[in-house]
């Protein structure tokens, strides 16, 4: 298991040297000065630009600035944005935790949903369950979610109004930022009514961002159960006369699950993209919001430095999922 | 396939006789699929109605009549029959531009889909063909692209090459490539030990005829699953980048932008918001059906038999 830890992220190192690289030239090959770009003036001085460019390392050459950046990120330090000022790894720290929440939500909403609805498909084949649920899932795994939450808003917020429009809380509340969470930290606040208003906020954003997930999810379990209901090993443990619940619910479900927890990891990358929509349709104060609104405001430090934190963490939770497999599948780990 | 007889002797077949038998072949598995054929009509129309656009529209997709501004749908109280799905908030005519943003969605959906298919089909022929540190360096750069969620680096790209609808379509085209890419390489790398190819070789082939002519047309059927699969991504892709004001620019009537420029009427005017949607989750939801039907059909490994 440790070799097997250890390959994994060696195969990494290359894949993260080549997402550093990206960030680092993004800067570069915008149209426009550098320079001014980064430290965010216009129409300066000579004088001021040279020392702007010493200041951000501009003047030396492309390999050293880059070694230089690397250095930098080694040590935590993603440079500071043009907007607050504040250091962009302080912000990203801040907002992460939302994203985060909304994230867990969405994906804990779509795998509990997801799996049993597939399950259920499978098992029953060609019923009219399997018919009406894998069109929906289609439905869903075809939906423009942007569009899809904004419907949300006009139904349960417009016209039965359930929900709230935008936001994680109310205002009416008010508590210290603890772990971040909102549901957490609106319980430990002990304020009555604090954690119903975060669970109102949070309920349409995770569906909306839970749609394409949970029809992929819903998908994948129905087909790779369907595999494993086929192999002889199932239709051994049926001949010996084994009830019917445990050979679904042992032989084939346990096998079917390799895949699907698979597809459960490779939603994150799904899940990120989607978050980019979800916060900004709901003004969620999160890391999809805060990219899109850097890129709107032309806040490149933190594009850049964004841009690489979430990709950085698409591919340790990558990882993550493929050192899952290991552990589920003993063929994977002895290999 | 189906009702042939089985022949004693060998029959020697034409080469347009087995394409065509190839193709009633692959109609049989597709029509099996009764989603699959809605899928297939259902882009057809959306096919004809780009084409003729400018027969069908009633008005021009970016005349504006101030004094029809916000008008319902035809149905709906204080509706017209002269704008049967009612008017945008300068007046605009909401049928004419839907059908007109339908040229949008298939230019767009074309445009990227060959991009990336030809782009990665090209550099998986590469990588599969020669192997060695080639495919090692050529598939590292692949995966750098795959690390990114797709939506963001097509946004940072479009930051890049400055809004619009060109560069956004490049944008995705450019993440798009490695997943063609990757299934070239791997259909190439099963091909390659076949004997066909090395009878080829033996025949004197040359690398360049080995590459397109031999074992390209062998690799063709997951490809053009996915590029069905990436022509509806595609879509939805362009009009969230639309959306987020960095794909097609007003006044176009794409999709996409046509919903960024109704999100402030959500609460007033829910038919501004609501058709331009139905109509983006509509052509996505046919080309997907297809998309299914497809693989159905042409992935051995699927089929029913």
């Amino acid at each position: 298991m440790v070799r097997l830890i250890l390959s994994k992220l060696l195969y990494l190192v290359p894949t993260f040297l080549g997402i550093t690289i990206i960030a680092f030239s993004f800067v570069r090959i915008l149209p426009g000065d550098p320079v001014l770009l980064m430290a965010g003036e216009r129409g300066v001085t000579p004088e001021r630009h040279a020392e702007l460019s010493a200041q951000l390392g501009y003047d030396k050459s492309v390999v050293l600035q880059y070694f230089d950046f690397l250095w930098r990120l080694l040590q935590g330090d993603l440079g500071h944005s043009l907007v607050t000022k504040k250091p962009v790894m302080d912000e990203f720290l801040a907002l992460f935790p939302a994203t985060v929440e909304l994230g867990l939500c969405a994906i804990l909403l779509a795998t509990l949903i997801g799996v049993p609805v597939g399950v259920l498909a499978a098992i029953k084949r060609g019923s009219w369950f399997d018919q009406v649920s894998m069109t929906t899932a289609l439905v869903g795994f075809s939906m423009p979610i942007f569009w899809w939450g904004l419907l949300l808003i006009i139904f349960f917020s417009g016209i039965l109004g359930w929900t709230p429009v935008s936001g994680r809380i109310s205002l009416m509340y008010y508590f210290p930022d603890v772990t971040g969470f909102m549901l957490i930290d609106s319980l430990l606040s002990g304020q009555s009514g604090a954690f119903t208003s975060a669970v109102r906020h949070l309920i349409l954003p995770s569906v909306v961002l839970a749609t394409i997930p949970l029809a992929v999810i819903a998908r994948q379990t129905r087909s790779a159960m369907l595999e494993v209901m086929g192999e002889d090993y199932v239709r051994t443990a049926r001949a010996k006369g084994m009830p019917s619940r445990r050979v679904i619910g042992v032989h084939a479900l346990r096998n079917a699950m390799i895949p699907v927890i698979t597809t459960i990891g490779l939603q994150v990358g799904v899940l990120m993209a989607g978050a980019i929509l979800t916060e900004t349709i709901f003004s969620w104060p999160g890391i999809g919001k805060w990219m899109i609104d850097s890129i709107a405001r032309r806040d490149y430090p933190v594009v850049q430095s964004g841009l690489l934190l979430v990709a950085a963490l698409v591919m340790i939770v990558n990882l993550l999922v493929d050192l899952t497999y290991g552990l589920i599948n003993p063929r994977i780990r002895n290999k | 396939m189906t009702d042939t007889p089985i022949s004693p002797a060998p029959v020697r077949m034409s080469d347009a006789a087995i394409r065509r038998r190839m193709l009633s072949e692959f109609w049989f598995y597709f029509r099996q699929n009764r989603g699959a054929v809605i899928g297939l009509v259902v882009f057809v129309l959306l096919v004809l109605t780009a084409i003729f656009a400018p027969v069908l529209a009633p008005y021009s997709p970016t005349a504006q009549n101030r004094g029809a501004l916000l008008v319902p749908p035809f149905w709906q109280e204080g509706g017209s029959t002269a704008y049967l799905l009612g008017t945008d908030a300068v007046g605009r005519d909401m049928l004419s531009r839907l059908i007109f943003g339908s040229q949008y969605s298939l230019f767009i959906g074309i445009v990227v889909v060959s991009i990336a298919l030809v782009g990665g089909i090209a550099i998986g022929l590469v990588a599969g063909f020669f192997g060695g540190w080639v495919d090692s360096v050529i598939m590292r750069v692949m995966d750098v692209i795959l690390a990114f969620p797709s939506l963001l680096l097509a946004l940072v790209l479009v930051a890049v090459l400055g809004p619009g609808l060109t560069n956004a379509m490049i944008a995705i085209a450019i993440v798009y490539q490695p997943h063609f890419a990757r299934l070239t390489r791997a259909a190439v790398m099963s091909e390659l030990k076949r004997e066909y190819v090395t009878a080829a070789r033996v025949a004197g082939a040359g690398n360049f005829r080995l590459m397109f002519k031999t074992i390209l047309p062998n690799c063709l059927a997951p490809l053009i699953v996915q590029a069905t699969l990436s022509f509806s991504s595609a879509v939805l892709d362009s009009a969230a980048l639309g959306f987020l004001g960095m794909g097609a620019q007003p006044p176009s009537p794409e999709w996409g932008t046509m919903l960024a420029e109704a999100r402030e009427f959500i609460l007033r005017a829910w038919w501004v918001v609501t058709f331009p949607g139905l109509a983006i989750l509509t052509s996505v939801l046919a080309i997907n059906m297809m998309g299914d039907g497809l693989r159905d059909a042409l992935d051995p490994k699927l089929k029913r038999s």
